[in-house]
């Protein structure tokens, strides 16, 4: 079957005047059929003429390119779309960018079995396969069109940006022009991956574009779900049980009825809900409902504190009779570690810590009054499970439910949970009011409320052979659950491992033949989340303070050391850039020097802190970071080398100042008071090397937050000779450690 | 009561409470969205504003007390992004996820207005009051130092 565009389709109005290509591989669907053809509709609400998933040309040369990562600073609404554009060879001042519609068989993400979910810095990873055919694909419908028309062999058609050149005869075809007579074949051409193009012949991967979304990011209208308004929209504000599980006992609705523009107080599964004609009025019920709600004893963290609870996790870390069940194992280990010449441990702690995202949590919704469709607007790093959560919660099919995700005021992943606990507000109280509704949490709410990077505490052992060699490394990890909360249906999918948790104990790029990691399993009740650099920033934290340790013992400098243990080539080069650009070995006056070194999911980074610690006080200084990172090939290095700053600079909060705690199962901090994190007199001068390689593009979103703390705590070691233990290293840690 | 006031060069009024901060009613009730709600506490710098050519909180600031007074928003620092510190923080390549970034841009508006040519001292000691989450202060120091300088 071949589709023709017609005149007439094409002349009916602007936004139809469009053609669409499409073009797919792999896991993606090609024919006009089953999934596709819906996505085919949707895409068509957006840009007109429904052919095809990914890409439309409309004759006036303007091509609409679908996103279908989302968008929360990270950069990736603008270099997938740039990686297609490169494979079309596109002018890239005529690309619109739009997000692509909810449907996983066409859109969904490789990296995260297909759902669509913008995470782990995965998306560039797990899409540049994928976008670089399609690109490819729509380039050779264009061609096989342009020679068609010409008359001539298609291997005598080359391109230049938007444009198909015949060379022998100087004749040029738009792709404006093509588009509007373009036969699309039901077929996707074949694209073997020799024919994409060389790195050579890049025109836009390794050059820096201007993001498409940045320019709205400086004039205020760039839009946030937070800033949507739809007709007749009252506003909500959720005072949620301070414990997951409990609910809402007995509820004084008295005070907060009683306040102007209160329109009603409702009960909720997991709290209570109140809607109001105006924000101030959402916001003061919402407050007065605080003193005025009891709630019942159910769900498991009541009783729960914090500092007991670690105190309780690192007992059992050390204690080897402590039931626990193996991560990794390479080698034998446990014969190893019983016949080492000597073996040396050491003990970390890590308290939960909170994402603070800029953008408050918040959604709108509107259901139709029978209640069996709903249309939702807000900013989710999950397409997937914004639109499954709304749907479940109305007991109403997938479909039935229209998604408008925006740009998110920060994600770091805490807004792809399963539940969407979030956006299920708005549809609630949306069902419930007969109306559309906002809600906004409050920052306390949004503390309140966090799902936290978990509490921590890891036990390592090393032994080394009678040569004096590292032979065999251990790491009992005590950790609470996140997977199994955060998102249930990925970790029955993925044989109930708890990955958030558990990846990056290992040793990673340091080869010595026996390993072990164990994880004792703890379920405080504690919401938890992946937090940036998810698990590695703890278990890193512990595994780099420990290389130093042992290098310590050993007598050897923990960059020489390092490199002694290190046998990848490129993990070897960003360990030695590194020692360059930091001048690494020179002494500095006042300050100390620590290093760390990761192997984040193929991204290869390393990192040094020079830092002063003030000792009257316990404050601590970060002056000078130094950090290269290679994640392959760089398909926008500035925005690499922007993401590692701010991963920097997330990592310093990290480091020494982010802390929640918990009494009684309930968050005791609640806005940036309590919980501080890092302005701009706390940041150091950062020094980024970011190494574009040939290798296939991995992770940039995160990095380099996991080696801040370990390189901070190095350095706080090197100049003082007192090894910090425990995360973040506030001034009271640090004033007493040093005491 | 209603009370009267100036929005970007445009008479503007609002019937919310007296106490109501100033920024909800520039939000939800002007639509001028680009102004932002971070922390409702003055902690953040999300919702910073001018009031009579000075930066405040607008979480900070009820709507009794700019009556009469002349507001100026993200929206009306320039008609056409044009102002050099909007120009120098696409040049820069400023914001990542942008959440704050309207409030950088009118608290580092305010600096330069009061001091042509910061120092590097003292664009940290004023822009202190802002928070980024995604970490871009490097970024921002030099888009000021840029703004400064071209002008």
């Amino acid at each position: 079957m071949t589709r023709h565009i017609t005149a007439k389709e094409l002349n009916t109005s602007v936004s139809r005047r469009q053609v669409m290509i499409g073009a797919a591989g792999l896991s993606f669907a090609f024919a006009l059929s089953g999934p596709l053809a819906r996505a085919a509709t949707v895409a068509g609400e957006r840009t007109g003429r429904p052919l095809s998933p990914w890409v439309s040309i409309a004759p006036d040369g303007s091509i609409t390119i679908l996103s279908a990562a989302t968008e929360m600073g990270q950069g990736s609404m603008t270099s997938l779309p740039l990686v297609l554009a490169e494979e079309l060879d596109a002018d890239w001042s005529k690309v619109r960018v739009v997000p692509a519609p909810p449907i996983e068989a066409v859109y969904g993400n490789p990296g995260f079995g297909g759902m669509m979910y913008t995470a782990g810095s995965n998306a560039v990873r797990s899409y540049y396969q994928p976008m670089r055919t399609f690109g490819a694909q729509v380039r050779r419908v264009l061609l096989d069109n342009a020679a068609n028309k010409l008359g001539v062999p298609v291997d005598e058609l080359t391109t230049e940006p938007s444009v198909v050149v015949h060379g022998k005869s100087g004749r040029r075809l738009s792709y404006g022009e093509i588009a509007g007579f373009a036969q699309v074949p039901d077929k996707a051409p074949e694209i073997k991956p020799e024919q994409l193009k060389k790195p050579s012949e890049f025109r836009l991967i390794g050059k820096d574009v201007m993001r498409v979304e940045l320019p709205g990011k400086v004039n205020g209208t760039a839009p946030y779900a937070i800033d949507v308004q739809v007709p007749g929209m009252l506003y909500g504000a959720v005072l949620r049980a301070p414990v997951e599980g409990a609910t809402a006992d007995k509820i004084d609705e008295a005070k907060a009825k009683a306040i102007a523009g209160v329109v009603k107080v409702v009960r909720m599964p997991y709290g209570v809900g109140v809607v109001a004609e105006t924000p101030w009025a959402a916001f003061a019920a919402r407050e007065a409902l605080t003193h005025a709600t009891t709630w019942t004893k159910s769900g498991k963290a009541w009783g729960f504190d914090s500092d007991k609870g670690l105190e309780e996790f690192a007992t059992a870390a050390r204690d080897p009779k402590a039931p626990s069940e193996e991560w990794s194992k390479a080698g034998d280990p446990r014969d190893a570690l019983s016949k080492a010449a000597s073996t040396f441990d050491a003990e970390y702690r890590c308290d939960y810590a909170y994402h603070a995202q800029m953008e408050p949590l918040n959604a709108v919704a509107a259901v139709s009054p029978s209640g069996d469709s709903a249309e939702i607007w807000c900013g989710t790093q999950s397409q997937t499970t914004a639109q499954e959560a709304s749907a479940k919660a109305l007991g109403i099919p997938r479909d039935k439910v229209k998604l408008n995700y925006l740009l998110m005021g920060g994600g770091f992943g805490r807004r792809g949970p399963r539940d969407s606990d979030f956006v299920v507000d708005a549809v609630l109280l949306a069902k419930d009011a007969g109306r559309p509704v906002k809600v906004m949490w409050t920052r306390e709410d949004d503390v309140h409320n966090g799902r936290f990077r978990p509490l921590s505490a890891h036990y390592l052992r090393a032994g080394f052979d009678a040569s004096g060699k590292l032979s065999v490394y251990q790491h009992r990890l005590v950790g609470d659950r996140v997977t199994p909360f955060f998102d249930p249906v990925r970790f029955e999918q993925r044989g109930r491992k708890d990955s958030i948790l558990m990846v990056g104990a290992d040793f990673g790029s340091y080869a010595i033949p026996h390993q072990l990691v164990e994880q004792l399993y703890r379920d405080t009740g504690v919401r938890t989340a992946p937090l940036r650099g998810i698990s590695w920033t703890a278990n890193k934290f512990a595994v780099e303070t420990f290389i130093d340790e042992l290098a310590a013992r050993r007598g050897i400098d923990p960059v020489a050391f390092r490199l002694e243990l290190i046998k990848d080539p490129r993990a070897r080069k960003v360990v030695e850039t590194v020692a360059r650009m930091a001048d690494w070995g020179k002494k500095r006056d006042g300050r100390g020097m620590g290093f760390a070194f990761l192997n984040y999911s193929d991204s290869l980074v390393a990192g040094a802190g020079e830092v002063s610690v003030d000792r009257s006080s316990g404050q601590v200084r970060l002056h000078n970071f130094w950090c290269a990172l290679d994640c392959g090939r760089a398909v926008q290095p500035d925005n690499v080398a922007a993401q590692t700053e701010s991963s920097i600079v997330y990592g310093l909060g990290l480091a020494l100042m982010e802390r929640i705690t918990m009494k009684d199962g309930a968050v005791e901090q609640s806005n940036f008071y309590d919980y501080r994190i890092p302005r701009m007199s706390d940041v150091p001068l950062m020094h980024i090397e970011v190494i574009s390689t040939d290798n296939p593009p991995t992770g940039a979103g995160q990095m380099a937050t996991p080696l801040v703390t370990p390189a901070i705590g190095n350095a706080i070691a090197q100049l003082t000779g007192v090894r910090l233990r425990h995360t973040p290293f506030t001034p009271e840690r640090v004033k007493k450690a040093l005491a | 009561m209603t009370t009267n006031f100036t929005v970007n060069g445009r008479a503007a009024s609002t019937d919310a409470p007296s106490s109501t901060p100033l920024l909800w009613v520039i939000r939800e009730g002007l639509k001028l969205t680009g102004t932002k709600f971070g922390c409702g506490t003055g902690l953040c710098g999300a919702c910073t504003v001018h009031i009579d050519g000075k930066r405040a909180f607008s979480c900070q600031t009820q709507v009794s007390e700019v009556a009469g007074k002349s507001i100026t928003t993200i929206e009306g620092l320039s008609a056409d992004s044009s102002h050099p510190l909007q120009k120098a923080w696409l040049a820069e390549r400023v914001p990542q996820c942008g959440y704050c970034q309207s409030g950088q841009i009118m608290s580092a508006a305010d600096l330069l207005k009061q001091n042509p040519k910061p120092t590097r001292e003292q664009i940290v000691a004023h822009m202190s009051t802002n928070l980024c989450r995604c970490g871009t202060y490097q970024r921002i120091v030099r888009a000021v130092e840029r703004a400064a300088r071209e002008g």
